[in-house]
């Protein structure tokens, strides 16, 4: 029996009817059309498919459309606000944070929550904190770098921490 | 992933009602143990029992000698909350270690608690602390509560509503990641309770927590790293995979509890109380 | 992104023209794209290792809801679909052809690997194709199976294939055996190794992917799927499967998220959307899930070997003699055969002047995934196989580990040097990158390093690479005589639009490297126009002539030659119209900078004036020369091409974890020419990352009594990830371009991974050294590495480290 859910999508709201077992990430790529969340594993590993969700990391792999009922959620394409990038999608390019591609939204998305909440953000703490995503290309030198800039960009651009002091 | 029927209740009344009707119902607590296992087609529910509606069930509230954790308080919860942090550091650090940052920000105390996974850090804690699991029928002790493998005390129709953390002295968490899930290999919890003698509990090491009790007999003697690490355990009864034999687990009970005590007597554990920890 | 109307050419660190898709989620990755009406397959793979396939009964699956067909390997037969070909003939020892059993893209008889397809079905959704998948019902016999490397030449072991006996496939060699055996009788010293190169598993981090359409009307074929060469696999998908035209079918490989060669292969799905999509009359889509691409994609490495170093008394080598078996799994993968051969073996002299080689390998079939080519194919044992004993030797001999490379590299001026395997190495300064290296990783402190570990109760260690890689595949003509059934040049087109906008069409393929970047950094360099008119396309049949594709870091070398090549006939061309505008002789004219000018004067006209005029030919020399300004170039490389360096990595043991972490990596890399430095730096990175996974983490693991993959998903097998790695330190020596190809260009993308396991095991030795470990096979994994010390120090009672 189909569950009746909304919520929002990059601000735009969405009001579906759902299967309970219908999963968040195959939904936005197939239903929504937004294929930049991507699907890289099915063990809840890799974190290609990294939104937001009320500003949280989440892997929509592993969350059921349903668990998403009144909740806001933020993709790879929802990221840059009126055609400007975001700090974090700059960051990556400049720094070659990127080959391939596949892992980049699920990191630009994780890394975003990252250096939002978080401040002074070392380099071997960077790295523990995105255990959570796998890259086979990049080695996550230019990956750590890329944080290291966007974090400070944010920091010169006055902008605060969303929270009480991060995690 | 196989369908299901799905409810989203919001009292504890109607959970347990959904529970008796129905034997094959599962509880849908932050999904990170139950969904990966039914995208797998290990588990097969025919019905999940969303408690997300239920603000009763989350929360963190501190009394005088305890701090008491709702059952669908998400890890980042507990990691970033100043009273746990105060109360219990290595409670809040052990929940900051948990999975990685997407998982936390998602799986719950109580979904953890009761999928008993062997290598799921939390039941240490609640061994390790002597907590109390308090049910929407009864108080269980973390002495009494995980009984085997993915096997706990709960009954039918049985769930957690919250936990209860005596505060301790002190205490530290050490874990031996497994180097492809990152769960725990082997996570040994060792506190100083504010009554009672030492207690140290170890997680991924065997079917479930348990309690070294030769750990704790020669802390409660000496309470030095030297002590702990001159322990041994014998592999019997742990875990042996590709990634760790039962004697390679074995060896690590030790150096984890003497880590964590080195950690608690120069009271410089790695996750300071209190401070914006990044 | 860039800065518009500037020409940035070769050596600029140029940020990427293809990040702005990627950054914002538009990228277009296989499984992104949907066609009309386009219905999803599922395979039916088998969950023995060995067995007998006896009825399909899709009954129960005819049930589901949205169910369309399910197909088995008969009915590929029926319809006069032939196996899937291997494009490398081995010949063996004794002149005789390799055995070359068939590769149904549906198993037919047998299903002889866990995860051998067996049926495939089609349906409305691909939740209903898996669950009506999960339906059919198989009969299976099963049979023992033979997984281990070593014990498939065994008598005793099962056969995988009734046409090869005691399952091998070939027996090979190269080298010369008695000049080896006069080395090793003179010999003072022989250093002996028995090494295991382990079984490991790519995981690009995309999914295999592939979506077929047929269109009824015109007999044409679409195939999106994520390959790192397109042409090759409409080459062989046509001429050697479906006996298709190749104008009918075209193939495009759309953003594909990352290769590491695990993706040059044709594949059985690829063929079996194909056909479903013809047989189906619908687009069919298949996207592997992460478990199904542990039991689909090909796997790597995994070589035996025994090899033993003879060595005078000084330390100089005299001789090297080396015996592997390499395991090819239950089928030949499309390059299989070449990998553990030529791919491999003439790489053993490394960097030094080792007079006498003499190298045999067994390629084995056994119960497993086919192995095919990781980055690095063959030469990452190579270097593994020749830098251990390097450090075996030094111990055994009680010299210093960098001495005795010293005392046998190849000088400089010895170049162009032919190796007794068969390679000329064109260029080279082998010891300024060694010496570099250890300036960087201050290789004079270590013994101060070393005693400040101890003190924190770490055993500190370091281990080297000294590498060389024969890449830039490859010389089609020489391939061709040693059993390449393909060629190996690339193809470029250079064409200038009217508004001298320029198209470069490559048949190299990017997935990670790029090229839409650094290929536009050639033309714009090459040509002096801007960096932004120029476009690079690249992964589609229908608009590139042909290609080879992307692999064994020939992309830069022979693709990026190839276009330096057509942009050398644009300028030709060029000149004889610029020649005709100015009223001048075409002999006179020079180009520089994007400018034709008379020589001596400064009288000239831009490209842009003559792509212009070549395209509204009113003012040109019709009777000459044709209209236009597009130039094809096919280029065929020489030679292989030789980057080398050497790579240094330091790391700290905890002995009572057996624990190691990296401190420090340090790579000084000769690639020739480099194009885009930050690209470059990247390349190495990825490579290095996967050369510690190998070495510390990855491991893919057969039960072998049950043939079932342990390490089936990323539970169970251990990806690195950030904090698992250190920073590198990466440098270049770039004093040696290569000699025989227009640009100087080395190529880079595999060198991480070709020196990186190794000097991440060497180092861990040396760590263990003073503990009495002597050997250690990968993964140094902390299980692994704690069991070596304390088995080690049980024997010798040392109670040193505490151990217990």
């Amino acid at each position: 029996m189909n569950i009746d859910v909304s919520f929002l999508v990059n601000g735009v709201a969405v009001n579906k009817s759902v299967e309970p077992q219908a999963l968040l990430g195959p939904f936005l790529r197939e239903e929504l059309r937004l294929t930049g969340t991507h699907i890289g594993c099915d063990t809840t590993q890799c974190g290609c498919c990294t939104v937001l969700i009320d500003g949280d990391a989440v892997k929509s792999c592993t969350m059921l459309v349903v668990q998403a009922e009144s909740r806001s959620i933020t993709t790879i394409e929802g990221l840059a606000e009126d055609g400007q990038i975001h700090p974090v999608q700059q960051a990556f390019h400049e720094h070659h944070g990127l080959q391939c591609g596949f892992c980049t939204p699920g990191f630009i998305m994780s890394i975003t929550e990252l250096v939002t909440k978080y401040d002074d953000l070392s380099e071997s703490r960077i790295r523990e904190l995105v255990e959570g995503n796998i890259c086979r290309c990049t080695g996550y030198h230019n990956i750590v770098q890329a944080t290291r800039a966007a974090a400070a960009a944010l920091k010169a651009s006055g902008v605060s921490l969303s929270t009480t002091g991060g995690e | 992933m196989y369908g299901f029927e799905y409810e989203r209740p919001t009292t504890l009344k109607d959970v347990e009602d959904l529970l008796f009707a129905d034997a094959d119902s599962r509880i849908l607590a932050g999904g990170m143990s139950l969904l990966p296992a039914m995208k797998l087609h290990l588990a097969r529910p025919s019905m999940l029992i969303d408690l997300s509606g239920l603000a009763e069930l989350k929360g963190i509230s501190v009394g005088p000698a305890s701090v008491t954790i709702g059952a669908m308080t998400r890890h980042a919860d507990v990691a970033q909350s100043l009273a746990v942090r105060n109360a219990i550091p290595a409670l809040a650090e052990l929940a900051s270690g948990i999975g990685d940052r997407q998982v936390r920000n998602r799986g719950t105390i109580g979904g953890s608690v009761a999928n008993s996974d062997p290598a799921a850090c939390y039941p240490a804690a609640l061994l390790g602390l002597g907590a109390s699991i308090r049910t929407n029928r009864r108080i269980i002790a973390a002495d009494m509560f995980f009984l085997g493998l993915f096997e706990t005390a709960l009954e039918m129709g049985e769930f957690i509503v919250a936990i209860e953390f005596p505060c301790p002295m002190d205490g530290a968490y050490e874990k031996f990641h497994h180097p492809a899930s990152r769960f725990a290999l082997v996570g040994v919890f060792v506190t100083r309770p504010t009554l009672g003698g030492v207690r140290v509990a170890v997680t991924g090491a065997g079917p479930f927590a348990f309690r070294a009790a030769a750990l704790e007999r020669a802390l409660d003697s000496n309470f030095t790293a030297v002590a702990a690490e001159a322990v041994k355990i014998e592999p019997s009864g742990l875990n042996s995979d590709l990634h760790g034999d039962a004697e390679y687990r074995a060896a690590l009970i030790p150096v984890l509890a003497a880590r964590a005590v080195r950690r608690i007597l120069t009271a410089n554990p790695s996750f300071a109380k209190g401070s914006n920890y990044v | 992104m860039t800065l518009a109307g500037q020409i940035l050419g070769i050596g600029v660190p140029v940020r990427r023209t293809e990040d702005r898709r990627f950054v914002t989620g538009r990228g277009r990755y296989t499984d992104d794209i949907r066609l009309d009406g386009q219905v999803y397959a599922a395979f039916v793979r088998s969950p023995h290792a060995f067995a007998r396939i006896g009825a399909i009964d899709a009954s129960a699956a005819r049930g589901v809801e949205g169910f369309l067909a399910c197909y088995t390997g008969q009915d590929l037969i029926d319809d006069g679909v032939d196996p899937i070909p291997c494009i490398w003939q081995i010949t063996n020892k004794d002149g005789s052809v390799m055995k070359e059993p068939p590769r149904r893209a549906l198993a037919i008889g047998k299903a002889r690997h866990v995860g051998d397809a067996v049926a495939m079905v089609v349906a409305e959704t691909p939740a209903a194709a898996r669950e009506a998948a999960e339906l059919i019902e198989v009969d299976y016999e099963v049979l023992p199976p033979i997984v281990a490397t070593a014990r498939a030449y065994d008598p005793a072991s099962s056969e995988v294939h009734e046409e090869a006996p005691r399952n091998l496939c070939f027996d090979w060699h190269v080298g010369n055996a008695a000049a080896v055996q006069q080395a090793f009788a003179a010999a003072r010293h022989v250093v002996s190794l028995d090494l295991v190169n382990t079984r490991i598993v790519a995981n690009p981090m995309e999914p295999r992917s592939a979506l077929a359409s047929f269109e009824s009307s015109s007999g044409d074929y679409t195939l999106y799927t994520s390959s790192q060469n397109p042409h090759l696999i409409r080459m062989l998908l046509c001429n050697s499967v479906l006996h298709v035209p190749e104008h009918r079918m075209r193939v495009v490989a759309p953003d594909v998220g990352g290769g590491f060669g695990v993706k040059c292969y044709h594949y059985p799905e690829e063929v079996l959307v194909t056909w479903a999509a013809r047989r189906c009359g619908r687009p069919v889509k298949w996207t592997a899930d992460r478990s199904e691409s542990f039991l689909s994609d090909a796997h790597a490495r995994d070589h035996v070997t025994h090899a033993e170093l003879a060595l005078d008394e000084n330390g100089i080598f005299l001789g090297l003699k080396v015996s592997t078996i390499a395991n090819l799994g239950a089928y030949l993968s499309t390059w299989g055969p070449s990998i553990p051969t030529y791919l491999y073996a003439p790489m053993l002299a490394g960097q030094y002047r080792t007079p006498a080689i003499y190298a045999e390998v067994k390629g084995v079939f056994t119960n497993t995934l086919p192995v095919d080519a990781y980055r690095g194919a063959g030469r990452p044992e190579a270097n593994y196989v020749v830098e251990r004993l390097c450090d075996a030797a030094a111990r055994q001999l009680q010299m210093d580990r960098v001495e005795i490379r010293r005392r046998n590299m190849i000088p400089p001026q010895a170049m162009p040097y032919e190796t007794p395997v068969g390679m000329t190495y064109d260029s080279g300064h082998f010891e300024k990158c060694l010496d570099r290296a250890l300036a960087a990783i201050d290789y004079p402190g270590l013994a101060e390093r070393r005693q400040a570990a101890r003190t924190r109760g770490r055993l500190l260690g370091l281990g080297m690479s000294c590498y060389i890689e024969a890449c830039g595949l490859s010389p089609s003509k020489s391939s061709g005589k040693i059993g390449s059934r393909i060629g190996l040049y690339e193809s470029a087109e250079v064409r200038f639009n009217s508004d001298a906008s320029v198209t470069v069409f490559t048949g190299a393929h990017s997935h990670g490297q790029g090229h839409e970047t650094a290929f536009a950094q050639i033309a714009s360099g090459r040509l002096g126009i801007p960096f932004d008119r120029i476009e690079v396309v690249h992964g589609d049949t229908a608009r590139i002539p042909f290609g080879l594709g992307t692999y064994g870091s020939r992309s830069a070398a022979v693709g990026g030659s190839a276009i330096a090549v057509a942009i050398d006939r644009v300028i030709d061309k060029g000149k004889k119209i610029s020649a005709h505008l100015l009223e001048a002789d075409a002999s006179d004219m020079v180009f520089e900078t994007g400018r034709f000018s008379i020589a001596g004067t400064d009288r000239a006209v831009t490209i842009a004036e003559v792509a212009r005029a070549a395209y509204i030919p009113h003012n040109y020399p019709l009777e000459k020369i044709d209209p236009g300004l597009d130039e094809l170039a096919f280029y065929d490389p020489k030679n292989f091409t030789f980057p080398n360096g050497t790579q240094i990595c330091e790391v700290e043991v905890d002995p009572k974890t057996g624990a190691v972490e990296i401190v420090r990596f340090v790579a000084v890399d000769d690639f020739g020419t480099i194009i885009n430095p930050m690209i470059v730096e990247g390349q190495v990175h990825g490579g290095l990352a996967q050369g510690i996974g190998q070495a510390l983490l990855e491991h893919a693991v057969y039960d072998e009594e049950t043939g079932q993959l342990i390490t089936g998903s990323f539970m169970d097998y251990a990806m690195p990830r950030a904090s698992n790695l250190p920073n590198f330190e990466v440098s270049y020596h770039e004093d040696a371009p290569c000699m025989h190809n227009p640009l100087g260009v080395k190529g880079c993308g595999e060198s991480g991974t070709i020196g990186g396991a190794t000097a991440v095991m060497n180092a861990v030795l040396d760590a263990l050294d003073d503990i009495g470990v002597r050997h250690l096979d990968m993964p140094a994994s902390s299980p692994r590495v704690w069991r070596a010390i304390r088995d080690t120090t049980r024997s010798t009672n040392s109670e040193d480290m505490g151990v217990s």
